[in-house]
């Protein structure tokens, strides 16, 4: 075949890692009796994908809830940016830089998609009770947050709901207005908490291709937490896989997918 | 107004609208939620720049740009800039598959391409090892593509610095270049999508477009206050025509929505005071009415329903000023103050002056619905090889089953084999590459054949019966026009798309598509539970349903002793939704019947079989490009049909 000027386009880019955002060290937790992280620990690359997989009841979304602070640890230490912040609340890791979003969508369902998202501006608005009570403050400050969100809005394609009600979305719509919201905080870790459950094929596709814009677009560290094997061996930088509240695997998604004790956890003994 | 011999090309009427009306807007986009606006001037600069980047790419006269793309600004400018430098714009619809961009980057020589975003640059990349002569890719949208290192794949922003720096090096070159151009240049080569083979790539030149834009801006008076939304394909030449050649010509103002899904909302917005549309639009816009006027309260569906009935009654003889009794003038001035206005500005239509319906015959109850409106839609006969116009109605002469009257400066005919030919200024050079072609369809002296069957009323009207090649009789030798039945089946919300059959069989059977926003908004309200398309497609209520509106089709056919014959005995509803991914419907979204009769050959099979079941199982094609099996077990209901009644003189 002839050379074309495109050749070069099938070279896969390498993306290279530099500092540890995150680092989660020895982290327990536990309910009474129940057990529901037991001595996990993984590191996440500044700029990377990151997966938390396993099966049912592995205790993803404990790993995530700890994360944003929503759970404490019982012992274990989370480092963000090289400090300590195993303690903080989860306004205080919210304003540090964290974002997510629910498992099961936790939107106002009564509000517009655009509300919705500029609600997520709310860390970033600077003004006062006082300044706020004032047309020009209040109005620049308006102008300002607005461009931002309608810059979301773009982004995610949802420039035809911008006025609808959230409750009257579709599912998938939820998700992706929730995605916003989230984004609107400007992040500096993004935790999507099992973004693409209950989608079809095509809804999760498109989910997929918004994460990995997101983080190449903004930058954004990405820290999800999936079902759905497939989707996650393909678009994240590193992997842990937890069962029963253990680490049973780390590492990048090929040798993740190959390791024995993952295979076991997810298809039963042989 | 004539043809100035001296603004003979786009670029130069678009440099001497700089000069006349340097400050008025000549085009807007919705972007982040506002309207953004350029001037004539802006345009003007933006051109000039693009082109002098073309032209330090290598561009050359009579080279060919592709544009690939929603309607956007920067790609009408391409359009404009490769005129400017010699060059011709070749528009590709945006929804094409990768593997049809290729058949015509290759068959049109594209060099260049300018294209909308990332899905596009995606397709273009994926098959340029296959189209050699492909060397530049410029795109408008960066999002995505900050990691594609590639030199020739170049944005918007490094052309128009590259053009800046060009411009600046070579300040005389431009203006040199558009001076260059003449009336007699190919102006654009549009692919016509074509329902067999390969899509035909039609030459027009400057002549051809000017001289017909010209004439149709003096029969419908446009000036250059107008509002018009540019929302159709751009590789249509409806658009072309519509959102380019006219607005340039009549300096009026075109707004390109912000995204495919908010044309309805933008257009509300906007209030453009001259539209064109295929019937298509119109049918969905009236659903859309009917539907959510189902979820209205009580009171307004009463009062939507009174309403529509005076207008029924009167409204068309309103619009055309005909003398109408004293008691329906008074009630259809209420009902304009509740019902109309109101709904007019849902549509959108409030100042709407001139709209226009063309591509394919509308169904008669949907044009007489929004005329009856008093929104001035009128219909229009055209071809991309007429430069759009053939046959057009006048203000106060429209009916719903005509065409109109040949357009000024064209000759119409009808062979003697019934079909229409026509002769006009706007008539193509050729089909490029196609000699063979070319012949087939332009006659040694000029005439051009249509493929339409059609005749001339008592009145001159122009009526389009179907297709020459889809004209059928049946067995008894009634006459049967399938697109005829399908319109009047697709009138009825709960249908999305029709394809009857009838041609040398003993009676006429059809497919139904359902229309899935009025089915399953029927569905919520009626507790009917279903999981998917087919399953709802399979359900005997909706079945049922169904059956009823062919039922009515078929009373209403029984009205007309000459196609009283073909009602319709049997149908089925179809378990998937018919695809131009499948290569069942064109890119316009017209039924295409050769290829749906061979995927569908068991079902047509028994159609005409004693059996009340009939399996299908064919390959489709995802949105993604997959493809997959599906098979299905449907249900054939027999339908009642009506005797002839001869009316009792």
């Amino acid at each position: 075949m002839e050379d074309t000027a495109f050749q070069s386009y099938e070279t896969e880019r390498a993306r290279e890692f530099k500092d540890y955002i995150l680092e989660v060290d020895g982290v327990y937790v536990s309910f009474g009796g129940v057990k529901a992280l037991q001595n996990v620990g993984f590191s996440v690359y500044t700029g990377e994908i990151f997966s938390i997989i396993g099966p049912n009841g592995a205790g993803k979304t404990s790993m995530l809830n700890v994360i944003s602070g929503f759970y404490k640890a019982s012992s274990g230490t989370i480092k963000f940016d090289g400090n300590d912040r195993t303690t903080a609340s989860p306004e205080r890791v919210a304003s540090m830089g964290f974002a997510r979003t629910f498992q099961n969508i936790a939107l106002f369902k009564g509000m517009s998609t655009l509300d919705n998202i500029m609600t997520g501006r709310i860390v970033k608005v600077k003004n006062n009770f006082l300044k706020e009570a004032l047309y020009f403050p209040a109005r620049n400050q308006e102008v300002a947050q607005r461009e931002f969100v309608e810059r979301i809005i773009d982004f995610l394609e949802i420039q035809s709901i911008r006025k609808t009600p959230v409750g009257k979305l579709p599912y998938g719509l939820q998700k992706r207005v929730e995605l916003g919201r989230a984004l609107a905080m400007e992040p500096k870790i993004l935790l999507l908490d099992e973004p693409m459950a209950g989608m079809n094929l095509e809804e999760k596709e498109d989910m997929a291709r918004f994460v990995l814009d997101v983080n190449d677009e903004f930058g954004t560290t990405v820290v999800l937490i999936e079902h759905d094997m497939g989707v996650v061996m393909d678009i994240s930088d590193h992997v842990v896989v937890l069962d029963h509240g253990e680490r049973i695997a780390y590492g990048v998604p090929d040798e993740v997918r190959t390791n024995k004790d993952v295979i076991r956890a997810y298809l039963g003994e042989q | 107004m004539k043809l100035d011999p001296k603004l003979d090309t786009f670029p130069k009427l678009l440099f001497n609208r700089k000069l006349l009306t340097p400050d008025q807007a000549a085009i807007r986009e919705k972007d982040f939620g506002i309207w953004q606006t350029w001037t004539w001037t802006e345009v003007a600069d933006e051109v000039r720049l693009l082109a002098c980047a073309l032209a330090a790419s290598g561009f050359q006269r009579g080279d060919k740009l592709a544009i690939v793309g929603d309607n956007r600004p920067r790609l009408y400018w391409g359009m404009a800039a490769a005129q400017s430098l010699g060059g011709i714009p070749v528009p590709l619809y945006q929804d094409s598959v990768a593997q049809e961009m290729e058949y015509v980057i290759n068959h049109a020589d594209i060099r260049f391409a300018l294209v909308e975003d990332q899905e596009q640059v995606d397709k273009l990349l994926e098959i340029s090892r296959s189209c050699p002569k492909l060397e530049y890719i410029f795109f408008d949208d960066p999002r995505g593509l900050r990691h594609y290192s590639i030199d020739k794949l170049q944005s918007y922003e490094q052309l128009a610095e590259i053009g800046q720096r060009f411009d600046k090096e070579n300040p005389d070159y431009f203006m040199t270049e558009l001076n260059k151009g003449a009336g007699s240049d190919i102006s654009v080569i549009l692919y016509t999508s074509g329902t067999t083979g390969h899509p035909k790539g039609v030459i027009l030149t400057f002549e051809n477009i000017l001289v017909t834009v010209i004439n149709s801006i003096e029969f419908d008076k446009l000036t250059d206050k107008e509002q018009c939304m540019a929302y159709l394909p751009m590789a249509w030449v409806g658009d072309h025509i519509f959102s380019y050649a006219q607005s340039y010509v009549a300096g009026f103002c075109v707004s390109c929505p912000e995204s495919a899904q908010t044309v309805m909302h933008d257009m509300q917005e906007i209030g453009p005071t001259y539209f064109f549309s295929p019937p298509r639009i119109f049918e969905n816009i009236l659903t859309t009415v009917l539907v959510r006027m189902e979820d209205a309260s009580w009171i307004k569906r009463k009062m939507f329903d009174y309403f529509i009935n005076v207008a029924k009654r009167c409204g068309v003889q309103i619009l055309q000023k005909e003398s109408v009794g004293i008691v329906d003038r008074a009630l259809y001035a209420i009902g304009n103050l509740l019902v109309y206005g109101p709904l007019k500005n849902t549509m959108g239509f409030s100042r709407l002056r001139v709209a226009y319906t063309a591509g394919e015959a509308i169904g008669p109850e949907i044009f007489q619905f929004f005329r009856s409106l008093g929104i001035n839609v009128k219909q229009l006969y055209g071809q991309t090889e007429a430069s759009v116009y053939i046959t057009v109605q006048t203000d106060n002469d429209v009916r719903a089953d005509t065409c109109g009257i040949p357009f000024p400066d064209v000759d119409v005919k009808i062979s003697e084999a019934g079909e229409v030919l026509y002769k006009s200024p706007g008539v193509f050079q050729s089909y490029y590459k196609n000699p063979e072609a070319t012949l087939q369809t332009r006659s040694s002296d000029g005439w051009v054949s249509t493929g339409d069957a059609g005749y001339f009323d008592d009145t001159g009207h122009l009526k389009i019966i179907d297709r020459v090649k889809d004209v059928g009789r049946l067995t008894d030798g009634t006459l049967f026009a399938p697109k005829f039945l399908e319109n009047k089946l697709k009138f009825f919300p709960q249908i999305r798309e029709a394809v009857t059959f009838g041609d040398e069989r003993d009676y006429a059977g059809a497919f139904i598509n359902i229309d899935l926003d009025a089915v399953s908004n029927w569905a919520e309200r009626n507790n009917v539970s279903y999981a998917s398309y087919q399953e709802l497609a399979a359900n005997p209520q909706v079945y049922a349903m169904i059956r009823n509106c062919i039922e009515q089709t078929n009373a209403d056919l029984a009205k007309d002793s000459e196609i009283a014959g073909s009602q319709i005995k049997r149908f089925l509803i179809l378990h998937k939704e018919l695809d131009a991914d499948d290569g069942e419907l064109t890119r316009t979204r017209k039924v295409r019947r050769r290829i749906i009769s061979e995927r569908f050959d068991s079902l047509i099979s028994a159609l005409y079989s004693q059996s009340d079941r009939g399996y299908i199982e064919n390959e489709v094609t995802f949105e993604d490009g997959r493809k997959g099996m599906m098979s299905a077990d449907l249900e054939i209901q027999d339908v009642q049909t009506f005797d002839h009644m001869q009316k009792v003189s």
